[in-house]
């Protein structure tokens, strides 16, 4: 087990070092793109869900009686980790294993193929935490963070870049082409991303489609996140949203390291 | 004859011979600072095969480009099949065919569907288009791999392809950048195989090429480029005759000291017209070997082996350049 | 052609464009084989092309549905209240048409352009420089054009659409197409890697964001909103929201010139750096 672990700390460093030399593009972008949805979506267009205006608003009842941005910020944190690990789990997976072939370098050393896949969800995880937080600070200067609980956030985040890390790589390293990677981000990330609590409460959605928000890793992080921005959550529901995490992960993790060896070591 | 072709009714009284498809006089290329083709000349002739031999960056590429209509010349004179590339670059790509340096087929599409599109770009008629591609897929030996996507093709089979693709609209001259580079030896020889058959039917081939075997099976004329200039033009026979000796002995040394060593007692003896060192061996040119052999016989550190061969291209490029190609 | 009209030398350094660039006008024959290849390509990548419309559909449910119910009605410069959904649809149509043409006039183009070769392809057959980029943008604005009508659609089917003036709307969505194609290929002729693309994307999330997309321009600080209507995907959303809405006026030119304007020098600087770029 200890040998399992300062190897995928190992993949977890060439990846860091890697990031330090390209760093601007990648880092602006994960950081600037949730601000400025929170911008737009929690402050212009909260303004008008919180003015309800032209009178049949619903406004704050629907909202647990928050206002709009602070609704909005816990699911756009979750939101731009579980972006930030698609996108890490995609394209730089079909590099290292058909582009560059920098996985099959690394399994020609003592790492194996367990190494590789964990390294990258660590690095997920390690990517939302460093641009979660940077965001949570522009949220709480903007007044979208009412709790002091709020960092506790930044592990719901975490979580969730983890688990969806988990899955799509295994996804990623089965194909052999990338051409279907902007199909799963247009009917998979998306629709999670737009549906899954993130804008409006699950509640709202259609009745039938309502129970689906469960297998949204999306959805049981931004819970998670909204009781640590709010300070509003029961114990029962902290335990099973967070079950629900680990849940994904795990089969993610007993999924991909199958894969990740057969592609990889045979 | 196709209209654009060059008018020669009249000179053919007085001039019998065909006017070259391509004529080049102090043709220079310049980017900025740095001058990639300086001031070079020479004809192509309908129905040959002219090469262009030389090491990375002696200006073949630029050259070809030039002739390709897909770059500018800085100076000097341009005509290809009797046009001028300023002016009429779309009408004289639509009647060459280009093979590049780097394989250059779309990915995104099939086998099939790369001769295809190809056609189109010259504006063929679809029915046209069709019966060709058919034909060079056969030509290529690549019929059973039609429905394939161009990825997975081996990289001999790419090049088959991208030939068979520049000869799409029937080219009155084809042009071929390096086009045996990155093969393996089997593939190679396909490949020549498909030239040789080409040359046969007479097509006009010009090629560029840093392989002095290529050079002298296929080319029946070429010049030498090093640093931007021609050093060098006629048959490779020809060539051998005027700048090579009959032939060469070959030394190789067991410590580089013994080479040295070697070199300068064999240069001090005169054992041949010329004596070249090289990094792990030793060249003498001679007419007459029995001579040679002698002094070699005489050195006090005797070679750990020796052998007798004809000159070759390389051993032109090696007088004129000073350089081994590969260098 | 003999010896004797040889066209007289040049001195060098003077780049004759005349006989390399077509002029740009209509469409010739050349460019439309390129059509040809996008189609050819995506016949095999059709999950890619349907895919490709669905963002701002997903939008039109999640913002204008979900967060529309929260929000209520939206009060317009005219005067008269409409549902959210309503006001948010024709942004979002706009949307529809600009992510249409940027596909394959950015990314897409980027990987034939470096990684594939394909245009020094394309180059060394008659095509020119100019029946590159003219065909790149014609087929980015006929991707756009698809997106938007799918989008329309689906807009007439939700009842979102107040005006018989709607049909206008391809028009429109084919100019802010071109406006965005001419632009996008222009911005990626200049890029040097992927890395690059960052910055595309990070000019295209405050147009989609802020261009009065999602709430009207009213609701923004006044400096904002001044920035706001100089900014292009603004000009598409407001033309699209005036003929959705039954709303014309002759002001509407002035978003009409802007798209058409930024398109042409696009895909003027297009044609000219790819020029630069493959034909040195």
């Amino acid at each position: 087990m200890t040998a399992t672990r300062s190897g995928v700390l190992r993949v977890v460093e060439r990846e860091a070092q890697i990031f330090k030399s390209l760093w601007r593009g990648p880092v602006i972008l994960s950081f600037i793109t949730p601000v400025m949805f929170l911008a737009g979506m929690g402050v212009g267009l909260g303004g008008m869900v919180d003015d309800g205006t032209g009178g049949s608003g619903a406004g704050a009842s629907d909202l647990g009686g928050l206002d709009y941005l602070s609704f909005v910020t816990p699911g756009l944190l979750v939101a731009s980790a579980m972006q930030v690990a698609a996108g890490e789990s995609l394209w730089p997976v079909m590099a290292g294993k058909k582009w560059m072939r920098t996985y099959h370098a690394m399994v020609a050393t003592p790492l194996d193929a367990r190494h590789v896949f964990g390294g990258l969800i660590v690095w997920s995880g390690v990517r939302a935490a460093m641009s979660g937080a940077a965001f949570l600070l522009v949220a709480a200067i903007l007044g979208g963070v009412p709790s002091p609980w709020a960092p506790l956030a930044l592990l719901a985040s975490v979580g969730c870049a983890m688990a969806v890390s988990s899955l799509v790589a295994t996804f990623a390293v089965g194909q052999e082409s990338d051409q279907s990677f902007a199909v799963l981000m247009r009917i998979g990330i998306i629709p999670l991303f737009l549906f899954s609590g993130t804008f409006f409460p699950v509640e709202q959605l259609p009745d039938a489609v309502e129970p689906f928000a469960a297998v949204s890793p999306l959805w049981h992080a931004a819970e998670l996140a909204r009781g640590a921005t709010t300070g509003h959550i029961e114990a029962l529901e902290v335990l099973l949203h967070s079950l629900a995490l680990v849940g994904f992960f795990v089969v993610g993790w007993w999924w991909g390291t199958r894969r990740f060896t057969r592609e990889l070591q045979t | 004859m196709r209209p654009g072709t060059p008018a020669v009714a009249s000179a053919a009284v007085t001039e019998p011979a065909e006017p070259p498809l391509i004529h080049a006089s102090s043709l220079t290329k310049r980017f900025d600072d740095f001058t990639a083709v300086d001031g070079i000349d020479f004809e192509v002739r309908r129905g040959e095969a002219f090469g262009f031999l030389g090491a990375n960056g002696a200006g073949k590429s630029s050259t070809m480009r030039m002739i390709g209509c897909v770059s500018e010349r800085t100076d000097g004179e341009l005509q290809v099949l009797g046009l001028d590339p300023r002016g009429h670059g779309t009408d004289i790509r639509g009647r060459i065919g280009v093979v590049p340096q780097e394989d250059n087929l779309d990915t995104e599409l099939t086998v099939w569907d790369n001769l295809l599109i190809y056609g189109r770009y010259f504006d063929l008629p679809r029915d046209v288009i069709r019966r060709r591609a058919e034909e060079l897929l056969e030509f290529a030996q690549l019929t059973e791999r039609k429905h394939d996507r161009v990825d997975p093709l081996s990289g001999g089979m790419k090049r088959r392809l991208t030939i068979a693709r520049a000869l799409m609209n029937r080219p009155e001259l084809i042009l071929l950048d390096e086009p045996t580079t990155g093969l393996d030896p089997q593939a190679r020889h396909l490949l020549w195989e498909r030239l040789y058959q080409l040359k046969r039917e007479g097509a006009t081939l010009v090629l560029t090429t840093h392989y002095l075997d290529e050079a002298e099976q296929l080319c029946d004329r070429l010049v030498i480029m090093d640093r931007a200039r021609i050093v060098a033009a006629g048959s490779p026979r020809a060539l051998i005759d005027a700048h090579a000796t009959r032939e060469v002995v070959e030394l190789r040394f067991a410590t580089s000291d013994a080479r040295d060593d070697a070199a300068l007692a064999l240069e001090q003896d005169a054992a041949g017209a010329r004596v070249e060192a090289l990094a792990e061996r030793v060249l003498v040119y001679t007419d007459d070997t029995d001579h040679t052999m002698g002094r070699v016989d005489a050195l006090i550190t005797p070679p750990a082996s020796v052998l007798v061969r004809r000159s070759t291209l390389e051993d032109v490029y090696l007088m004129i350049t000073g350089r081994t190609l590969d260098e | 052609m003999t010896a004797t009209d040889r066209p007289e030398r040049r001195s060098p350094h003077v780049p004759a464009t005349a006989g390399r660039i077509t002029p740009i006008g209509l469409l010739g024959r050349r460019p439309v084989a390129i059509i040809e290849r996008n189609f050819l390509a995506y016949r095999r990548m059709w999950a890619l092309f349907l895919t490709g419309f669905l963002e701002p559909l997903l939008y039109l449910g999640s913002i204008g549905v979900g967060v529309g119910a929260l929000v209520g009605g939206v009060q317009l410069a005219s005067g008269h209240t409409v549902p959210y959904e309503v006001f948010v649809a024709p942004g979002l149509f706009a949307v529809a048409a600009m992510n249409g043409a940027i596909m394959d006039t950015t990314f897409g183009f980027f990987v034939k352009f470096k990684y594939g070769k394909t245009y020094d392809a394309m180059l060394s057959t008659p095509l020119g420089v100019a029946d590159v980029a003219i065909g790149e943008v014609t087929w980015a604005v006929l991707r756009g054009a698809v997106y938007a009508l799918a989008f329309l659609v689906a807009m007439v089917a939700f009842g979102l659409v107040e005006s018989w003036w709607a049909v206008l709307a391809l028009p429109i969505a084919m100019l802010i197409a071109y406006a965005f194609a001419g632009a996008g290929l222009a911005a990626s002729t200049f890029m040097r890697s992927f890395v690059d693309f960052d910055f595309i994307s990070l000019a295209l999330v405050p147009l989609f964001l802020f261009s009065a997309t999602f709430f009207p321009l009213e609701r923004y600080p006044e400096w904002l909103a001044a920035v706001v209507r100089i900014t292009p995907l603004y000009q598409g959303v407001s033309l699209t929201r005036a003929v959705v809405l039954g709303d014309l006026h002759w002001g509407l030119l002035a978003p009409v010139t802007y798209l058409v304007v930024m398109g042409t020098v696009g895909l003027r600087i297009a044609a000219r750096r790819l020029g630069t770029l493959l034909q040195p």
